[in-house]
C-alpha cells in the first residue's frame, strides 16, 4: 500500500482540478490528485481533445488538449502528486478533522482538506443491457483487457465497433484459440487500417466476424459458457465461449461519491457558493460536479470556484495562520 | 408549431410543440423542455447521452455525419434507427418526428 501525505487531496484531474493546484499553491498548500482515467485532463482529454474551446479568457480559441497541457505547465512549479488510473473508493474524516482517502489500487492519501473536482463522476465502461451480465463480471465478462495472457488458448467473444474493439480483436487473434467479434453494423468507422485488418483476418478464417448482430443473452453456471447472438433478420444462434469482452467506451457515473454522506441533487453535490464547501466540513466540490442556484457548467466558472475554495481551504491546512490576499503581479509565483 | 412525439426512458409519451424559427438542435430543445438529458459533450456528437431511437419521421432527417456514426458505434443499444438528438436541427421538416430517448440522464 502506498501512503501519501499532503495538504489537499483533489479528486479529479480535469481542468478545474488542475487549476485548483495553482490556486492552492499560491497559498503554499501542497496537492495530490487522483483520477480514474490514466491521463490528466478529464473530459477534455478523454472526450474531445482536438475540439476548440472559445470561452477561456485570454484565449480567443484554444484546443482542449492544449488547455490541459497549459494547465500542467502552469502548475508544474507547485509539484503536485498524481495517482492516475485509480478510483477513490473510500473517504473518511478521522477524529482530528483530517481525511483518509483510499483508492481501488490501495493508495492511501492523508490530507487536511479534500476537493472533489470529479466532473460528471468516474468514467466507467458502458455496459450493454443484457440480463444477468453483471453476475458474470470477473467470471468470464470484463469490459477491458488488463492482461491479454488471461485469454491465451481460450475462446473469446468481443462486441463493439470502435477502435478499441478492432484493436483488441487484432491483437487477441494471435493469443486466443478462437476470437469472435460481434458488431451491430456491417462496416467499421474506426481506423481504416484496423478495419481492413479485421476483414482480412475474417477472410483468412483467423476470427469469426458476426456483423449486423448483437448479443441478447449470456449463459453459464458460475462461469460464462456461451452467448446468444441475434442477427438483423432476428435469426438467433448461440456460441460457446470462455470470455466475453463488451467494448463500448466509457461513460461518467457518480460512482462511490454518492456514498460519502454528501448532499447530492441529481448526481451533483450541493455547495455553499461562499467557498464551494459541502455539508461536510473540510470537503469542497468544484467544477461540473457541484450544483447551486445559477450553476453553469463552464470551465471558467470552475476556475473561479477553485480560487474561492482555496481561500477557505487555507484554514484547514494552516489553522494557526492568518491569510492575507496577495496578487501574483506583486509577489509572483513562489514555488515550494 | 413543430410537433414531436417523445418517449422518455420511463416509457412516458408526450407530444411537445416547438415554435418555428427556434435556433436550437433537438438535444437543446429537449433539455429546454426539461427532459433529463445529461449531454456531457454539449452537442459535439461525442458522448451519445442524447442517443434516441427514431420511430417515425426517419426519412425527414438529414443524413448522419461521420462523427455521429462513430459515436453511435459505441452504443450497445444502437439500432439502424438510432440518431443523436444534438445533430438534428429543429425545423418544420421534422414536424411529426417520433423518438424514444435512450441516453443517460443526470
Amino acid at each position: 500500500m502506498e501512503h501519501i501525505k499532503t495538504d489537499i487531496c483533489i479528486i479529479g484531474a480535469g481542468p478545474v482540478g488542475l487549476f485548483a493546484v495553482f490556486e492552492a499553491g499560491l497559498l503554499k498548500m501542497r496537492c495530490h490528485l487522483i483520477d480514474v482515467l490514466p491521463q490528466v485532463g478529464g473530459q477534455l482529454s478523454e472526450i474531445y481533445p482536438q475540439k476548440p474551446i472559445y470561452d477561456i479568457p485570454g484565449f480567443p480559441v484554444i484546443n482542449a488538449q492544449d488547455l490541459v497541457n497549459g494547465l500542467m505547465d502552469q502548475i508544474a512549479t507547485f509539484k503536485p502528486g498524481f495517482s492516475l488510473g485509480e478510483r477513490v473508493d473510500h473517504l473518511e474524516r478521522i477524529e482530528d478533522g483530517t481525511f483518509i482517502i483510499r483508492t481501488n489500487e490501495n493508495t492511501e492519501v492523508h490530507s487536511k482538506a479534500v476537493v472533489i473536482a470529479g466532473g460528471l463522476g468516474c468514467f466507467e465502461p458502458r455496459k450493454p443491457a443484457i440480463e444477468g451480465l453483471e453476475e458474470f463480471e470477473g467470471k468470464g465478462v470484463s469490459y477491458m483487457v488488463r492482461n491479454p495472457e488471461l485469454y491465451r488458448d481460450k475462446r473469446l467473444v468481443l462486441s463493439g465497433g470502435g477502435d478499441s474493439a478492432l484493436d483488441w480483436t487484432i491483437f487477441l487473434s494471435e493469443v486466443a484459440s478462437e476470437v469472435t467479434l460481434v458488431h451491430r453494423g456491417d462496416t467499421f468507422r474506426g481506423a481504416p487500417d484496423s478495419a481492413e485488418k479485421v476483414f482480412e483476418l475474417a477472410n483468412r478464417g483467423k476470427i469469426n466476424l458476426v456483423l449486423q448482430s448483437h448479443i441478447t443473452e449470456i449463459h453459464g453456471n458460475g462461469h460464462l459458457k456461451g452467448v446468444t447472438i441475434q442477427g438483423k433478420n432476428n435469426d438467433v444462434s448461440t456460441i460457446e465461449t470462455d470470455y466475453l469482452i463488451p467494448l463500448f467506451g466509457l461513460t461518467p457515473k457518480l460512482g462511490p461519491i454518492a456514498d460519502w454522506g454528501l448532499n447530492v441533487d441529481k448526481s451533483a453535490i450541493e455547495v455553499n457558493t461562499l467557498d464551494y464547501s459541502t455539508n461536510i466540513e473540510g470537503i469542497f466540490a468544484i467544477g461540473d460536479i457541484n450544483t447551486y442556484p445559477g450553476k453553469l457548467k463552464l470551465i471558467l466558472c470552475g476556475f473561479h470556484e477553485a480560487a474561492l475554495m482555496a481561500q477557505s481551504a487555507f484554514k484547514f491546512v494552516y489553522p494557526d495562520q492568518k491569510l492575507s490576499f496577495k496578487y501574483t503581479t506583486v509577489y509572483g509565483v513562489n514555488t515550494f | 408549431m413543430i410537433k414531436i412525439k417523445v418517449e422518455n426512458k420511463e416509457g412516458e409519451v408526450q407530444i411537445i410543440e416547438i415554435p418555428e424559427g427556434i435556433n436550437l438542435n433537438l438535444m437543446e430543445t429537449l433539455k429546454a423542455y426539461e427532459y433529463n438529458l445529461r449531454a456531457t459533450c454539449g452537442g459535439m456528437a461525442l458522448c451519445s447521452d442524447c442517443h434516441c431511437h427514431v420511430y417515425e419521421g426517419w426519412e425527414t432527417l438529414p443524413e448522419a455525419q461521420e462523427q455521429e456514426l462513430i459515436t453511435l458505434d459505441t452504443r450497445p443499444d444502437a439500432t439502424s434507427f438510432s440518431r443523436l438528438a444534438c445533430q438534428i436541427k429543429i425545423s418544420s421538416e421534422i414536424d411529426g418526428l417520433s423518438i424514444k430517448l435512450m441516453g443517460e440522464g443526470d
